[in-house]
């Protein structure tokens, strides 16, 4: 159950890389996912080499870290250098801001905290007088357990600066008006908390097939083969491959704490622009909690990317990190010029970790 | 980011578990589940939190998919690939 070694039968992946084959149409098809940990699969067991070359998979904006606008990671650096805790997770630290990072802060004196839990955040604010803020990045995923923690109740010193952002909005953006996106891999774990009824618009309004899938090799594979017969049928709709972690109708607890905490608003992802409802804002009754109205925060933020980079391409599925001139040769994630390499799920720093450019 | 792992709960208290996922133990929080944990359960958690309870019996449902597929698609659509059984 923990690593179930029969997700990962070389045997079955042979047999499933075949039909796909079988299944694949002779025109290209480009498959779009969005989820850091579906691209960390894909690369980790080489399955793009299992797939036929008109057949094409990209990550697309599934790495939370690097959708960040600059705005909010200035606004977490300005809070940090007026002397508060800032705590947040891994990677985001190192994503810089206009001036600097939160990791650069850190060096420059400020306290800035990694955590791996908004609750080791509130523990925090608990054993200490000054303010804490925690710097709440992620999907519909993760954004569910902070509006827990607020719900379960905060110390009057703990505060959030908010960039939690939604994932089907992003996904509307690719389809709207001109795209060459044949289906989406769903993301399974955002999946757990929304359910199936938030991607329907895609078969209804854009012809676009989903299948929401897991994150063992087979789960993706299968899943591929699930989009390339709906493709063959011409028949889009959602399926769901990911029965074991996903209702139909998602975690419905999880959903209303989610909505008691939060708000839908208007959100800029870095690379895609503004997106309308694509992003969370605490409700007027957590207004005490907001880091943004508590401490009044204004910074003028450089949203622009470093000349060259090709995050933005990489983030629509319009470009692969290695059609990047700077890939791997000035950006690498140890020298990153942009998001997709410093976000530990952004395309380009996967592709670069297991060894560059895939062979395919 | 929304990478969860899947857990089994050693202990349960009123809403917090412990779980255990190859040998590392952590205490999780069950306030997202709508639905009681007991010991022996696997949980999917995500930063420290309980997403989901996967029912063993559903993995065994995947792995029988994925076969019925792979039959459907040979029964269905065409004679079998060469070197498939």
């Amino acid at each position: 159950m923990m690593k179930d070694l029969r997700f990962r039968d070389r045997a079955k992946a042979e047999e499933l890389a075949r039909l796909i084959a079988r299944l694949a149409p002779e025109e290209p098809v480009k498959l779009v996912h969005v989820c850091g940990t579906h691209e960390v699969t894909i690369t980790e067991f080489g399955l793009r080499s299992l797939l036929p070359p008109q057949v094409e998979i990209l990550e697309g904006p599934g790495c939370p870290v690097c959708v960040t606008p600059v705005k909010h990671i200035d606004e977490a650096v300005a809070l940090a250098e007026q002397g508060h805790i800032v705590a947040t997770f891994g990677d985001m630290a190192r994503v810089p801001g206009t001036h600097q990072s939160l990791e650069d802060a850190r060096s420059a004196g400020a306290d800035v905290r990694i955590v791996y839990s908004v609750a080791d955040a509130v523990e925090l604010a608990r054993k200490t007088d000054r303010e804490v803020v925690f710097f709440a990045v992620g999907f519909e995923t993760t954004a569910p357990t902070v509006a827990a923690a607020m719900l379960d109740g905060v110390p009057e010193n703990f505060s959030l600066l908010v960039s939690h952002k939604l994932i089907p909005p992003a996904m509307a953006a690719l389809v709207q008006g001109e795209h060459d996106i044949s289906g989406f891999l769903a993301p399974g774990h955002v999946s757990t908390i929304i359910g199936m009824e938030p991607y329907k618009i895609f078969p209804e309004r854009f012809g676009v097939p989903v299948v929401i899938g897991g994150f063992e090799p087979l789960d993706i594979l299968y899943s591929i083969a699930l989009l390339l017969r709906q493709l063959r049928k011409g028949e889009p709709k959602v399926e769901n491959a990911y029965t074991r972690a996903v209702r139909p109708e998602g975690n419905l607890k999880a959903q209303a704490i989610l909505a008691e905490v939060f708000e839908v608003t208007d959100h800029y992802w870095r690379g895609m622009g503004p997106i309308p409802g694509s992003g969370l804002k605490l409700r007027e009754e957590f207004a005490a909690h907001d880091a943004r109205e508590r401490f009044g925060l204004e910074v003028e933020s450089n949203e622009a990317l470093h000349p060259g980079c090709r995050c933005a391409q990489v983030i629509t599925a319009k470009a692969r990190p290695d059609q990047c001139p700077l890939f791997q040769k000035a950006c690498t994630p140890r020298t990153p010029y942009g998001p997709c390499m410093v976000g530990e799920e952004g395309m380009c720093h996967i592709w670069a970790r297991y060894g560059g450019r895939p062979k395919l | 980011m929304c990478l969860a792992i899947p857990s089994r709960v050693t202990e349960v208290s009123e809403s917090e578990a412990l779980v255990d996922h190859g040998g590392v133990k952590k205490r999780v929080k069950l306030d997202l589940l709508d639905e009681s944990v007991k010991v022996g359960d696997y949980l999917l958690i995500h930063t420290g939190f309980a997403i989901q309870r996967i029912p063993p019996e559903e993995a065994e449902e995947t792995l029988r998919l994925f076969d019925e597929l792979l039959r459907a698609a040979f029964d269905d659509e065409g004679p079998p690939l060469p070197g498939s059984s």
